[in-house]
């Protein structure tokens, strides 16, 4: 189930220093939202602030709001594993568990966290999960082969594959196509639309063709200098962002002119 | 190969004859043929002044290093001369290095063969004065009280290096690698010792049993496992831990699933090697476990014979006529050295075979 997701006053820390300040933000439901900006501007510890993942870094830590269907996920009685269960999350660098075979990456999810389920709905999950990612007609004789065995865009496809397979409701994305070839890069942003019928997904990405091409709204992040902390200047429907954004900053940044 | 920095011809023809750019080259046998030179020079220098084999082999490799440079530096030019030079001293460093190493498996070897015999693993000595006997009461002691140390050291060593590497932060992480290191370097007599000291307190003096051996040894084996298993944790790369948070596995989960298994070949290497450290340790099973001539598998009731203990009173108290003792004295060290070696490739094995597999 896609659900909403809106963030408001939102600071994060590493440490003593502030690196994203005063996010607010709504995220609609079956939507594929993309957030822009220029390296450092925060868009990855905003990302990794939405599901609780910030805070395993030590002395992160975030203040503010992050509801989600009415309930804050930073209020005192959430657990952030929960947290974590329902917000899935896919890396910049493919991590596939090196000790892992394919299948048993995809069923990591349930088979880690030590749900029962019988072999032939395991088998259907791992299989459902790998066509969901483009990757089963490429792996489907080898699911025993070492998840470590597949080149780069594959081990990224087979990292949304097991993020998908846990069924979360909300999916993240740090530019997950940046190790992918094009092709791959192509069959990710069906994958996209065809996943946001299900879930709500965020996504980074450095590549500007594809937030206009797979996103309803942007979010364009920058900073005022190093050292400062980043600010989403400017959240619109994509349409908006690219034809004609609010903001001068968003303009010189989708036009070339920085970052 | 030997390419030479060029000399700069003064650019009359345009077509430089290859030779300019070749350095020489001493042939194949160069080497072979200079230390062969060194060698008869050594040879006859070592009639003439009447010395031993160990200056005659001195001899030898100075003065082959020396014609082999000497004609290098004809041949090749300085710089390959050089090479020629550092290679042979490192050589030589590395065989200097090999000898003791040779000699103590000739020697041990040599005179540890002789008993290397059914009886020595299948007799204990009660009841044998002189000729006969074994080792069988020490070769088992010595793996009871090995096994017990493993059992008390690897959980306690491990589960401190799962904190240190995964919850520790700060002023105590730090407090806690500084004791660690110190107790690495804890001398081994210290150990046996505390353990002595602790035990005497709890039953009174005079008190030997294996359970203190291991005690002891455990006092030594501790941080060994530690600190292996703390950088072989390290290395777990942080995406996976991330990987597994993400998927909604909460912490103790990720270690126990991805992060050990990851990391079980070293693990696994380290705790062989830790226990390859303590197996030969002599001088606090001396104080804590003593000895004796029968055979004892209760770890909890009196005294037990160890390996290296066995080999320290066979060899000083040998009684009359002491040769049969000594012969079993070379064997248990014998012994010991198989274990250790033994140890060693078990180590290579687990990490050959743990190590994820990454093949295509
Ligand atoms: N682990 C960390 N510890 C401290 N500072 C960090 C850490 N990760 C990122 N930062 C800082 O936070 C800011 C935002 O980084 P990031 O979110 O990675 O930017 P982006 O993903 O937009 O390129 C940068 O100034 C960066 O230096
Ligand atoms: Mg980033």
């Amino acid at each position: 189930m896609a659900k909403r997701i809106d963030v408001s006053d939102l600071d994060i820390y590493y440490g003593k220093f502030l690196a994203v300040q005063g996010v607010t933000v709504s995220i609609e439901p079956r939507s594929v939202t993309a957030l822009i900006g220029p390296s450092g501007c925060g868009k990855s510890t905003f990302l990794r602030s939405i599901n609780r993942m910030h805070e395993v870094l030590p002395g992160a830590r975030v203040e503010g709001k992050v509801v989600m269907d009415g309930q804050d996920l930073y209020s005192a009685d959430v657990d952030p594993v929960d947290v974590r269960r329902q917000i899935g999350m896919v890396f910049q660098r493919p991590n596939p568990f090196p000790t892992m075979s394919i299948y048993d990456n995809v069923a990591a999810g349930l088979r880690l966290n030590n749900k029962q389920t019988k072999k032939a709905d395991l088998d259907d999950l791992v299989e459902r999960s790998l066509r969901g990612a483009n990757l089963w007609n490429e792996v489907k004789d080898r699911l025993d082969r070492p998840g470590s065995s597949l080149s780069g865009g594959q081990q990224q496809r087979l990292c949304i594959a097991r993020a998908i397979a846990v069924e979360p409701d909300v999916l993240l994305m740090d530019e997950p196509c940046s190790a992918l070839d094009p092709i791959s890069t192509l069959a990710i942003e069906d994958l996209m639309t065809e996943l946001k019928e299900r879930f709500t997904i965020v996504i980074v990405t450095h590549n500007m063709q594809q937030a206009a091409r797979v996103s309803e709204s942007t979010g364009f992040f920058n900073l005022n200098g190093v050292g400062q902390p980043g600010r989403l200047i400017e959240f619109n429907p994509t349409e908006k962002i690219f034809s004609n954004p609010d903001e001068k900053a968003t303009e010189d940044y989708i036009s070339g002119r920085f970052g | 190969m030997s390419v030479q920095t060029p000399i700069p011809t003064s650019g009359a023809s345009a077509v430089t004859p290859p030779q300019d750019r070749v350095a020489g080259r001493l042939p194949r046998w160069g080497q072979l043929a200079a230390f062969a030179c060194g060698t008869a020079i050594a040879a006859l220098l070592s009639w003439l002044t009447d010395s031993t084999v160990v200056l005659f082999v001195i001899y030898a490799a100075v003065l082959g290093t020396l014609v082999l440079y000497v004609a290098s530096r004809r041949a090749e030019g300085r710089r390959q001369a050089t090479d020629r030079l550092v290679t042979a001293i490192v050589t030589s460093a590395f065989g200097i290095a090999m000898v003791p190493l040779a000699a103590l498996v000739w020697e041990v070897v040599g005179r540890g063969i002789e008993r290397l015999d059914a009886e020595f693993f299948s007799a204990s000595l009660q009841g044998i004065v002189g000729e006969g006997g074994g080792a069988y009461h020490a070769l088992m002691g010595t793996l009871i009280i090995t096994g017990l140390t493993a059992l008390i050291s690897v959980p306690v060593g491990l589960m401190t290096a799962i904190y240190l590497v995964e919850y520790a932060q700060g002023r105590l992480k730090r407090a806690i690698t500084f004791f660690v290191d110190v107790m690495t370097g804890i001398p081994s007599i210290v150990a046996g010792l505390f353990a002595y000291a602790l035990f005497v307190l709890l039953f009174g003096p005079g008190i030997r049993l294996g359970i203190m051996g291991a005690v002891a040894l455990s006092v030594l084996m501790i941080p060994v496992v530690v600190r292996s298993a703390e950088e072989v944790l390290k290395l777990v790369p942080n995406e996976l831990r991330e990987a597994s948070y993400a998927l909604g596995v909460p912490k103790w989960r990720t270690i126990v699933k991805v992060v050990l298994p990851t990391a079980i070949a070293g693990l696994g290497t380290g705790v062989t090697l830790a226990i390859a450290r303590v197996v030969g340790e002599t001088a606090p099973l001396l104080i804590t476990v003593g000895i004796t001539n029968a055979t004892n598998f209760n770890p909890f009731d009196g005294r037990m014979a160890t390996l290296p203990v066995y080999a320290y009173y066979q060899l000083t108290q040998p009684g009359v006529p002491p040769e049969f003792a000594i012969d079993r004295a070379w064997t248990a060290a014998l012994i010991l050295i198989i274990l250790v070696m033994g140890l060693n490739v078990v180590a290579r094995v687990i990490s050959r075979f743990f190590a994820p597999k990454t093949g295509r």
